[in-house]
């Protein structure tokens, strides 16, 4: 212990020792930055009104309390069918958009590709007000559509972004090469490209479920009716007590983000030739 | 010579019109955001400039100017988006480095800990900080019980906890870019400083420092954008004490249904936010901001 303290850290000849500083402090915020979304877990599983860490007696009943209200059911059920059609929306269109501003190099990609990020700069506040004014104009508020339809402009960016730097390190001659073989350029793109990025395409197809999932300003305006979604209804909840079913709650939102990571390291990781 | 020249005419149009076809693939993903998006915002920016008499007017903009609690939730606004940001770079930068340190294996491993956060709804996570800073909360009483303090200290419902909030929230978005711009810096250019004689100090602040801040400046603007229009996590841990343009915003149009001073708001708040990242964009480059680190 005492010789690797004295060893030197980096090639400019820093001991370890010197640094300890600098370890222990990244070590407590380290531990900082996922403790507090972890200990919501445990709590939820409290017999008590109030959240104990540790619990003192165990039990299901927030979940129960969770799993037997109708109205949390129905918030779910919109919150999940929101995020998957989101998800089966942005894909393709960002991907489309992605390759077309890729390959088309005309004069003002520049411009509609800052269009395209724009949902990600705007404050989430004014895209919210907006959306609920053409809303009550189109009459497609407090729907499924509607919600489906913002939350598509609001992962766009990621999932242009995405694909866009996906295609950056690809080498567009391989279908330009299918294309004189004869293949129309669908194909081409079919057959050659989009296996090549498939990986940055579930990648952005996860980040818009999620982006979807865990929406919360825009969905308090447009979301609510009969199709209010899960985030919407946990706010308003806040807002009015701590009430422990929140943690419940809380507990299967990360659940579904942490399915999410796993399957994006799954799936998402492109194996670097020749690399780990 | 005329026919050469008009195959290649014929050529080019080719190749252009092919290119304005692929320009065109990304025309459903442009409609739908001038649908949903640019046409809502523009009418809101002409709602601003309409009266409470339906002519046009400036009253929306005097109202902030004239009123001392619009000026108060400017000063708010930039104050936690300041100390947020300010707060995020004295903590994430070190984090950021330590992690660039690592070999490669274990760097992965611990990017865990900032990915997960990362990812986790930002919901959950300010009800996270609110059920351990409230009084019978957990940080309360088990500082209590190990006699740190007597009495429950009020940690949320005001500035210390909005600010504890939006620096958890927002240091993922500083340290992954910086740790992209860190893990770029070859070691030879730090192998090359001690050669010629420099401290491990002075390497380290005339050579590396100076490499990552373009990950810096970009994680630190990405953070400050966010801020300026955040909602949820104030809402939730400032209780009513910490009141941000956004939040005003929205109660603006829940509770009073003046879409005219909200609009206005909205506008004051989109145009600051241009104006810093035009600001910003003649230093960095701003698919180099979106893209993050990579």
């Amino acid at each position: 212990m005492l010789r690797w303290l004295k060893s030197p850290a980096t090639e400019t000849q820093i001991t370890h020792g010197q640094r300890l500083w600098l370890y222990i402090f990244a070590v407590i915020i380290m531990v900082l930055l996922v403790t507090p979304t972890l200990i919501v877990i445990p709590m939820s599983f409290s017999d008590s009104q109030y959240l104990e860490f540790p619990p003192e007696t165990w039990s299901l009943r927030w979940y129960r309390n969770y799993f037997g209200s109708p109205e949390w059911m129905q918030a779910t059920r919109t919150s999940f069918l929101t995020a998957f059609l989101t998800m089966l929306v942005a894909t393709p269109v960002g991907t489309l958009a992605a390759y077309g501003l890729h390959a088309s190099r005309v004069r003002f990609v520049q411009a509609a590709f800052v269009l395209m990020i724009t949902p990600m700069m705007v404050p989430l506040v004014l895209v919210a007000i907006g959306a609920f004014y053409v809303y009550v104009k189109l009459q497609i508020l407090y729907t499924i559509t509607g919600l489906v339809l913002a939350h598509t402009v609001l992962a766009l960016p990621l999932v242009t972004i995405v694909i866009g730097s996906a295609l950056k390190g690809y080498d567009m001659n391989q279908e330009v090469a299918a294309r004189s073989l004869g293949a129309p350029r669908w194909k081409a793109f079919l057959t050659v490209t989009l296996p090549q990025i498939k990986f940055a395409v579930v990648t952005a197809a996860l980040l818009s479920f999620l982006t979807s999932f865990d929406e919360v300003v825009v969905a308090m305006f447009i979301s609510g009716g009969d199709n209010p979604t899960l985030t919407r209804n946990m706010f308003n909840a806040l807002r009015d007590q701590i009430d422990p079913t929140i943690a419940a709650i809380s507990t299967i939102m990360i659940l579904v983000t942490t399915l999410m990571m796993v399957l994006a390291q799954i799936f998402g990781q492109q194996r670097q030739p020749g690399g780990e | 010579m005329v026919a050469i020249h008009a195959n290649e005419d014929g050529l080019r149009r080719d190749e252009r019109l092919e290119r304005l076809k692929l320009f065109g693939l990304s025309s459903p993903a442009t409609l739908l955001i001038l649908v949903i998006l640019v046409i809502p915002v523009g009418w809101l920016f002409y709602v601003s400039f309409v009266g409470a008499d339906g002519s046009f007017s400036l009253e929306n903009y005097e109202r902030m100017v004239s009123r001392k609690s619009y000026s108060r939730i400017f000063i708010t606004t930039f104050q936690v988006s300041f100390l947020t940001t300010g707060l995020c770079i004295l903590i994430g930068y070190p984090l950021a480095y330590f992690l660039s340190q690592l070999p490669p294996r274990l760097a992965s491993l611990c990017m865990i800990t900032v990915l997960l956060p990362f990812w986790t709804s930002l919901l959950v996570r300010t009800y996270a900080w609110l059920v351990l800073l409230q009084k019978q909360g957990l940080i309360n009483s088990w500082a209590m019980s190990l006699g740190l303090w007597d009495e429950p200290i009020k940690m949320v419902h005001n500035m210390t906890g909005t600010l504890i909030g939006m620096v958890h929230i927002m240091l993922p978005f500083l340290i992954l870019p910086t740790y992209g711009a860190m893990r770029a810096i070859s070691q030879d250019y730090m192998k090359a400083a001690s050669n010629l004689g420099a401290r491990p100090r002075t390497a380290f602040w005339t050579v590396f420092f100076p490499l990552s801040t373009p990950g810096l400046f970009a994680g630190a603007l990405m953070v400050f954008i966010l801020c300026l229009g955040f909602f949820v996590t104030p809402a939730v841990l400032g209780g009513g004490k910490v009141i941000m343009v956004s939040m005003k915003i929205v109660s603006n149009i829940e509770l009073f249904v003046n879409w005219g001073a909200a609009s206005a708001l909205g506008v004051v708040l989109l145009v600051l936010t241009m104006i810093i990242l035009w600001v910003a964009s003649r230093f960095l480059k701003l698919d180099q901001i979106a893209g993050g680190g990579h």
